[in-house]
């Protein structure tokens, strides 16, 4: 039984695993201790179970425990890392770089910088969304403290060269801050192979709960940060503020479940994303928007052209997905990732971000397929330049009426 | 965004779409709009002998409220003479159509696309 | 896990049932971002909305005025360091018996060139009128004094204070994470200029606060990105955690009139058993939560009768939760003027929803019993 609408966005939001939430259930009953009461058993063993959670989300990663920093969520462990990092490495350089592709939580809290005093280049990708290492090695200069580049695009989906650019980096003693909120349980991570200093994590993103997050901060060689939360001294000083124990077991374990299945899963979860590739592109006149190869298995951003973006996503309602147009209250932005691909606004608008994950089925995409197809066909059938199209004419040397 | 129910009714059942011969006698052709704005709308009458607009066809690429304004449009103008159909005003198909103030830039779309129809007719009639 | 009774409400309070019911639904089926436009973002959108407005209700503000938070540090933070970024580098005054989480962030705004002055309080833990008055004269920007202290539970006159610092044209702001579903607490009527609040502390979830703040004053956020919480906290909503707090503000305010009568008997029968063991109640004389009791006696360690509390089975406090790592004797008793010594000596008792009178004389005949062993243990010591 197909229940509607049928979720294909696990890239803005997974739904929590219930093995997560039956782990989180007794932090929210009779174990409420707070974890920094050191006088009483409710509040050791609330501690035990924000260590044990430390541990889980470390071993994803290959990391030591004591290298992860609990925060609320990726949004602030890319505000921690980047501000925190540039703060205090701020007596060797003014420099920052980072993608013009990157989340806004990157993309705001460099611009911030910039109002501190600081210099900041926002790279272009290449056509296929990835950076171009050349380019980023031109980028660097005498100054440049710290550069952040995300592991998968949320948008696209493309998992960009961390390795190489860690060795970049490396090389020049500049600080290495990679997003990855999008891809823990998706992509191996290696923290002992990676030349990262810094990392963020969401935990919602991998079946977790909202509200937790965590930031990897290396220890050898050791990078070094300014705390932007005070008070209590909490997390060896880097963020203040009572910790979440609920939130905090259920990040463990879903990063421990992650850990053991993502192997099958992503075996799966890529089936059904090339099943609804293969099926939507039978439609005529689609692009994929990202490199297919680089890429993680549960991303199929695609725009289908001649079709207007917003009505598109009013045809297909029964299945939840992204658009790639930002509905601010007002007016339609398009997507500011699919353009710095090249994409002209039409196309951007035109597009759907359908992400696939562990609860999805093969009925749901064969249901989705379906649906595309049809109401790709109705709108196209409306649409006055599918109907110049078919006729032969060139769109762009029409001169249309200025209004 | 929430749309009305007569949006959601003209744009789940669109009325009078598709198209006449752009050189048929008695039609007139308007297109109004461009790709890059979000909205293309073109709508076509046929006119009889006595002046009054016996057809009327549209397509549209656009969002729910352009497809609803040039959906009413296609019935309103049925009916009613050339210079009738230019009476009709966008505060009346954004009243009828309850569009939300973003969205008032259909219904004015949907005006121009009449008086280009019109225009074209009147231009064909020599 | 043997289960103390517990009584350190004031660190953190057990889930309230009710809350916990209304919680779960945001951690099974409705799991959706609050920023997706499709069915499962708008449900989420529409139950914070929802948990903003009871927030606000509970609190005396408009929904537009709560900012959600992950905890009351945050809102501290937000406010002491998001409003000073936006003014010119001048005074911040806050009281000398405030949290780490509005003193640290004080004192970082001293590299922007901001001046630090703590206002004194008096023995009894209420700010001092001629240091108030003198820090008034010296027109500080901003101000923070807490309304309910965490240890002692002393109340300060808010509401005047908050009407003198606005006449000397200062933003004032008060930490009421503790006063909140313990006394009324009226944003409105009090006339500050901002708040803070915290969802643990009132039978809601962990990893939720709230910064209540008048529209007029610009904040710049601590963290940029999404530009959630009208740009002023950035990242996806903790949407299970604020439906939480948002039904935990209703109950706490529901009841708060006849759970506060009901605390202060239990908190009274407790001080009269321990005045009769020869304790000393700090600041016993001056307006206080109904809940909370913190005193010494000389020549007890407040660690060690803690630690034999806790195998008692009575979990307490020895200072504020989030300090107890540091050896270091109350902040709070230190800025009353209480001697080292007996500030070394001081536990705090904090009741809450499930305390009963048993739970109290269960403390009490235990807490005699624990001194006596000690009282013995220091004279066989003297006699050897």
């Amino acid at each position: 039984m197909l229940k509607f609408p049928i979720y294909l966005d696990y890239s803005a939001t997974t739904p929590v695993d219930p093995r997560v939430a039956q782990a989180m259930i007794p932090w929210l009953t009779e174990h409420f201790g707070n974890p920094a009461s050191r006088s009483h058993a409710y509040g050791w063993e609330a501690e035990k179970a924000v260590e044990d959670a430390r541990e889980q989300v470390a071993r994803l990663v290959n990391a030591d425990a004591k290298e992860i920093v609990w925060t609320s969520g990726a949004t602030e462990s890319n505000n921690l890392a980047i501000k925190g990092a540039a703060q205090f490495y701020k007596g060797k350089g003014k420099h920052i770089i980072t993608l013009k592709t990157e989340h806004k939580a990157v993309l705001d809290t460099f611009r911030e910088l910039e109002r501190q005093g600081f210099e900041a280049t926002y790279l272009d990708v290449q056509e296929n969304g990835l950076v171009d290492l050349s380019a980023l090695k031109d980028a660097i200069r005498p100054d440049t403290i710290l550069v952040s580049v995300m592991f998968v695009n949320n948008e696209i989906g493309v998992v960009q060269p961390i390795a190489q650019i860690g060795e970049i980096c490396r090389e020049k003693g500049i600080v290495f801050h990679v997003d990855a909120a999008q891809a823990t349980g998706k992509v191996e991570i290696d923290l002992q192979t990676l030349k990262v200093d810094l990392m963020s994590f969401s935990a919602h993103k991998t079946y977790g709960p909202k509200g937790i997050g965590a930031l990897y901060v290396r220890r050898k060689p050791r990078a070094r940060l300014e705390a932007q939360m005070h008070g209590g001294g909490h997390e060896r000083g880097l963020r203040s503020g009572t910790l979440a124990t609920h939130q905090i077991v259920g990040m463990g374990e879903a990063f421990r479940i992650a850990r053991e299945e993502m192997k099958t899963e992503n075996e799966r979860v890529g089936a059904l994303r090339d099943r609804l590739m293969k099926g939507l592109q039978d439609i005529d006149a689609t692009y994929i928007n990202g490199d297919v190869e680089h890429r993680v298995p549960h991303n199929l951003n695609i725009s289908f052209a001649y079709v207007e973006g917003e009505s598109l996503i009013m045809a297909i309602k029964d299945v939840a997905v992204s658009s790639g147009s930002a509905c601010t209250s007002a007016s339609l932005e398009p997507s500011y990732v699919l353009r710095a691909l090249g994409r002209n606004d039409e196309l951007a608008h035109s597009s759907i971000r359908f992400t696939i994950g562990r609860f999805t089925t093969e009925e749901e995409v064969d249901y989705t397929i379906d649906l595309l197809h049809k109401k790709i066909g109705k709108l196209r059938e409306l649409s006055p330049l599918w109907e110049m199209v078919q006729d032969g004419v060139d769109l762009d040397s029409v001169q249309w009426a200025a209004h | 965004m929430a749309y009305s129910e007569k949006v959601l009714d003209h744009y789940e059942n669109p009325r009078n779409v598709g198209a006449f011969g752009k050189e048929d006698e008695g039609v007139g052709t308007g297109m109004v709009g461009a790709p890059a704005c979000g909205d293309v709308m073109k709508l076509q009458i046929k006119v009889g002998k006595d002046g009054v607009i016996e057809d009327a066809k549209f397509k549209t690429y656009g969002c729910g409220s352009a497809i609803a304004s040039s959906s009413l449009v296609t019935e309103w103008v049925k009916g009613k003479t050339v210079e009738q159909a230019l009476e009709i005003k966008n505060t009346q198909i954004a009243e009828e159509l309850a569009l939300p103030p973003v969205k008032i830039h259909c219904s004015i779309l949907a005006e121009d696309a009449i008086k280009a129809a019109v225009a074209d007719y009147k231009k064909k009639q020599g | 896990m043997f289960a103390p009774v517990y009584l350190d409400w004031n660190a953190t309070t057990p889930l309230d049932p009710l809350v916990r019911a209304a919680m779960l639904p945001w951690l099974d089926a409705r799991f959706g971002n609050a920023s997706s436009r499709h069915e499962y973002g708008r449900q989420a959108r529409a139950a914070i909305d929802e948990a903003r407005a009871r927030v606000a209700a509970a609190v005396g503000a408009h929904p537009t005025e709560v900012i959600f938070t992950s905890c009351g540090s945050e809102a501290n933070n937000l406010f002491i360091k998001g409003a000073a970024a936006l003014m010119k580098p001048g005074l911040v005054a806050i009281s000398a018996i405030e949290h780490p989480c509005v003193r640290e962030p004080a004192k970082q705004l001293r590299r922007g060139g901001w001046s630090l002055r703590e206002i004194a309080v008096d023995a009894a833990g209420r700010i001092d009128g001629d240091d108030w008055k003198a820090v008034l004269e010296a027109k500080p920007s901003l101000v923070s004094v807490m309304l309910a202290n965490n240890e002692t539970g002393v109340l300060q006159d808010v509401a005047a204070l908050a009407r003198d610092a606005r006449t000397a044209g200062a933003w004032f702001h008060s930490d009421a994470v503790q006063a909140l579903g313990k006394i009324p607490v009226d944003f409105r009527a009090l006339g500050v200029h901002a708040m803070t609040f915290s969802g643990h502390k009132i039978g809601g979830p962990l990893g939720v606060g709230a910064l209540v703040i008048d529209k007029r004053i610009e904040l710049a956020p601590l963290i940029a990105g999404g530009g959630q919480e009208r740009g002023l906290r950035s990242g996806t909503e903790n949407v299970a955690a604020i439906v939480g707090f948002g039904a935990a503000c209703e109950h706490a305010t529901a009841r708060l009139e006849d759970e506060a009568r009901r605390l202060a008997g239990l908190r009274d029968r407790l001080e009269a058993g321990l005045i009769a063991s020869g304790m000393r109640i700090f600041s016993v004389d001056t307006p206080r939560l109904p809940n909370t009791t913190f005193f010494a006696a000389d020549g007890f360690d407040g660690e060690t009768l803690v630690a034999k509390l806790d195998r008692a089975g009575f979990a307490c406090a020895s200072g504020s939760a989030c300090s107890s790592a540091n050896p270091e004797p109350s902040h709070t008793l230190l800025a009353m003027g209480v001697e080292h010594e007996a500030a070394r000596g001081a536990v705090r008792v904090s009741l809450g929803r499930d305390t009963t009178l048993t739970d109290v004389e269960g403390f009490l005949a235990a807490f005699e019993r624990l001194t006596n062993q000690l009282n013995n243990l220091t004279a066989m010591a003297v006699q050897s």
